[in-house]
């Protein structure tokens, strides 16, 4: 066991007229999550701290936040790996809604901006499944891994300075259906990500890959979609 | 108040309660609230696999994949629901496929399967290859694929909405649901021609538990408190594999790859106690023989935890189909499953029990299956039964599918013929009076100590082993807490987020459900799948071969007996 701080962003909208940090002393092991000590200091010294939570092991996305400047998911980062003085901050470029917990409504509309839903008319088989070789479904098996966090869109500069990007995450959910085989709505969907909002305004910092709890190569999945655009690789 | 009308209303978003929403989607008004945002659900968290005897790998029989659940269940399963939960399943994986669900694949195309545990071919002969699966996460893609149809189909989302209330008619029909919006505290009526309560399990309840901190029960014991019985609450599965003080689960499909569990003389110990099928005997028995392994002073270093070991496996077969596994175990527990072994312990994992319902979805209120008007329920917060005592691995999304789908095609039904019955007057009342005590307590108990000192107790005397005198300490301990509860004092009386708030109801909802688990526990005096009796060791078909339904009185809990459906299989021994 030994005593780390946390040092928390607080703001209540209902009362603060803006943020402030407070800290907390908590006892831990190495192996605690950053989730568990926040749940120490919301069920033994501070009810009114907020965030959202939910798995618990890193496959929900509800508790992604900046952990000492990096956004990561509270329950995948060990206490060991911090520090003694452990900085929490809502994500960037959305809005706070209260202390952790920020507006995720933006996030998911430029998710569902992306048609993120198998689009084929066809009358699929009357016995059995479509067909997909092993190698066609290797093409997007990466970018199925993502659970909707939002570490990546929020660590990303462009999104902090315009509301007209999409976001990784956004691209990363319309690349796991142009690239798969039973899918044909590529087109509709290039064709969004072609615009204004869509990937030209990538910069290829590569944060978004940084920031994945989920080890998606989010970036290369991004070039993925402009060589799709510029060549039509698809 | 705000004051919404549906033609249907799902309380959960996880893959039941989408499944119901994506039938009616487009021919009735159809909300869905969950508490998170829907692709949060705890479905997404399910690893290993959807059983479906497709039969893509080798030969398989819906038949065979029956009589596994019902021997799986010891017994006490309801046979017509287990023949339709077998011969849809195979129906409802391929419709997965056709909304795009992204399985693994066989080299001709077709989705790929594997061995799960309890799952065998020709009635128990040896294992077969059944469980279809998306890598370590077919949770995940399930929740994912269900969640974007129903984006597509335009399902109207109430997303971190609580739910607070379920409403009746002074005649016992349900005609709607009360939810608190987390994000204003604001209250909302949801008047509804049928309701369906998908809103998951409970494992919150105990210490040790795999299930996310949203699993909490709140659908099941709100209709509990509204005079709606509950079904088999004894049975409680307990995941052999949980990771070691964490619980967090890792996989069958660990052992369905070829993964062993080893005690302290390194011995892979399953295969004395279940020759035919080893590491791969069911969840029930796994979590007993461990518990055995521990008090026979074989747990590693004399402490109360065994081995999973998969290192002899192709690292390759690691990386590709056991990537999420063996990842928590280098995350959590900083164990390289590729050279040393996994340290787990058995973790509060899947209720049985719940509401009980018929095959169409509906909810019963008595031993005559009569059902409750209007209500619905599906998925782990109900109770068909199909998993009986003991649920089989990759049971519980196929359960989720199969009674998702039949629940919302009963209810698209229902609603063509039925018409919105009157709210009862002042339908907010008592949510909203709980909720004005629960904030109006300037100096109380704690939420945190009392949910503390539940799941200890719980998980002390309630688990996987348990007794007359346990059983009776751990009563006799959740009255006294649910005393204190009465006493529930917040620091946070603000209406935004206050997520304190909610956690002291989920709470309520806890320990409801925890008094019933252990009357039932109590009341059972056999062993049976799950339910494991140190002081009535043997199953005893002659006076338990039946369901129990707990119900809620003025003068206390009731339990009644209620017969269970043999069609096809006898009652047998049940031996792997």
């Amino acid at each position: 066991m030994q005593t780390v701080t946390l040092r928390i962003k607080r703001f209540n909208p209902e009362q603060d007229a803006k943020a402030h940090f407070e800290e907390y002393q908590v006892e831990v092991e190495g192996t605690d999550r950053v989730l568990d000590a926040l749940n120490q200091v919301k069920w033994y010294q501070d009810g009114t701290l907020t965030y959202r939570r939910s798995c618990a092991h890193g496959i929900c996305g509800s508790d992604a936040m900046r952990i000492n400047g990096r956004n990561r998911l509270a329950c995948k980062v060990l206490m060991q790996d911090l520090g003694s003085k452990i900085t929490l901050e809502p994500l960037m470029g959305f809005k706070v809604e209260k202390d952790l917990l920020v507006d995720m409504e933006k996030f998911f509309d430029a998710y569902k901006s992306m048609k993120p839903f198998l689009i084929n008319d066809d009358t699929p088989p009357a016995e059995g499944e479509r067909l997909q070789s092993p190698e066609e479904r290797d093409r997007f098996e990466d970018t199925t891994k993502c659970i909707l966090c939002a570490a990546c869109t929020t660590a990303c500069p462009v999104t902090w300075t315009t509301d007209l990007f999409v976001g990784p995450a956004a691209i990363v959910n319309a690349h796991r259906f142009i690239f798969d085989s039973r899918d044909k709505g590529a087109g509709e969907r290039l064709r969004i990500l072609n615009g204004g909002s869509g990937v030209w305004r990538c910069r290829t910092v590569f944060n978004c890959t940084d920031a994945c709890p989920r080890g998606i190569h989010v970036t290369e999945a991004i070039e993925q979609v402009k060589r799709a655009l510029l060549f039509e690789q698809v | 108040m705000g004051y919404h009308r549906y033609d249907a209303v799902i309380v959960g978003a996880g893959g039941a309660g989408l499944m119901a929403a994506i039938q009616m989607a487009g021919k009735a008004n159809v909300a869905v609230v969950s508490k998170l945002y829907p692709p949060r659900s705890h479905t997404g968290a399910a690893q290993g696999g959807i059983s479906a005897s497709l039969g893509n790998r080798e030969e398989d029989h819906w038949e065979w994949h029956m009589y596994d659940t019902v021997k799986g269940g010891d017994y006490i399963v309801d046979q017509d629901a287990a023949e339709i939960l077998a011969r849809e399943a195979v129906d409802a994986v391929l419709e997965l496929e056709h909304m795009g669900l992204p399985f693994n694949r066989t080299e001709e195309g077709k989705i790929d399967q594997r061995f799960f545990g309890g799952h065998t071919r020709e009635f128990g002969k040896a294992p077969v290859r059944r469980a279809c699966y998306a890598a370590d996460r077919t949770g995940h893609m399930i929740i994912q694929t269900l969640y974007q149809q129903g984006i597509k189909h335009n399902v109207n989302f109430h997303d971190e909405e609580h739910l607070v209330d379920i409403l009746f008619t002074d005649d016992g029909q349900c005609c709607g649901v009360v939810t608190y919006e987390i994000k204003t505290g604001e209250f909302h009526v949801l008047h509804a021609k049928t309701v369906l309560i998908a809103s998951g399990g409970y494992g919150r309840v105990f210490k040790i538990t795999s299930n996310a901190l949203a699993g909490t029960g709140d659908g099941i014991a709100l209709a509990y408190r509204k005079g709606v019985p509950l079904m088999d609450m004894e049975f409680y599965q307990f995941h052999p594999t949980g990771l070691y003080k964490l619980g967090i689960l890792v996989s069958e499909a660990a052992r369905g790859e070829g993964g062993v569990v080893r005690n302290s003389n390194g011995e892979a110990f399953a295969e004395r106690y279940a020759p035919t099928l080893k590491d791969l005997a069911p969840r029930d028995m796994m979590s007993r023989f461990i518990h055995q392994e521990i008090k026979e002073g074989r747990g590693i270093d004399g402490k109360d935890y065994v081995l999973l070991d998969v290192s002899h496996l192709d690292p390759k077969v690691i990386d590709e189909k056991l990537p999420d596994v063996t990842d928590f175990a280098r995350i959590y527990l900083g164990v390289e499953p590729k050279n040393e072994g996994i340290p787990i312990q058995p973790t509060a994992h899947y209720a049985m029990g719940g509401l009980p319902t018929n095959v169409d979805a509906q909810v019963i209120r008595d031993p005559s299956s009569t059902p409750v008007p209007g209500l619905y329920s599906a998925g782990e917060a109900a109770c068909v039964s199909v998993h009986g005592a003991n649920r089989l691995g990759t049971n519980s999304l196929v359960d989720l599918v199969v009674f998702g789908r039949r629940a919302g095609k009963h209810m698209l039904e229902t609603l063509q013929t039925t018409d919105w019955l009157p709210l009862p007057a002042d339908a907010d009342l008592i949510a909203k009076s709980e909720v004005a005590d629960l904030l109006g307590r300037e100096k109380g108990e704690s939420v945190a100590e009392i949910r503390k000192a539940m799941q200890e107790v719980m998980m002390d005397k309630v688990s996987v082993v348990r007794e007359a005198q346990g059983l009776k300490e751990a009563e006799a301990r959740i009255v006294e807490l649910r005393a204190a509860y009465q006493h529930v004092s917040l620091q946070d009386k603000g209406r935004r987020y206050n997520t304190e708030l909610t956690e002291a109801l989920e709470l309520g909802c806890m320990l409801d459900l925890a008094e019933t688990i252990v009357h039932g526990a109590a009341n059972r005096q056999e062993s049976r799948g799950a339910h494991y009796r140190e002081d009535f060791q043997a199953r005893d078909d002659k006076n338990w071969l039946a369901h129990s339904l707990t119900f809620r009185t003025p003068e206390g809990i009731r339990i009644e007996k209620k017969p269970i459906v043999i069609t096809r299989f006898e009652p047998k021994e049940r031996k792997y």
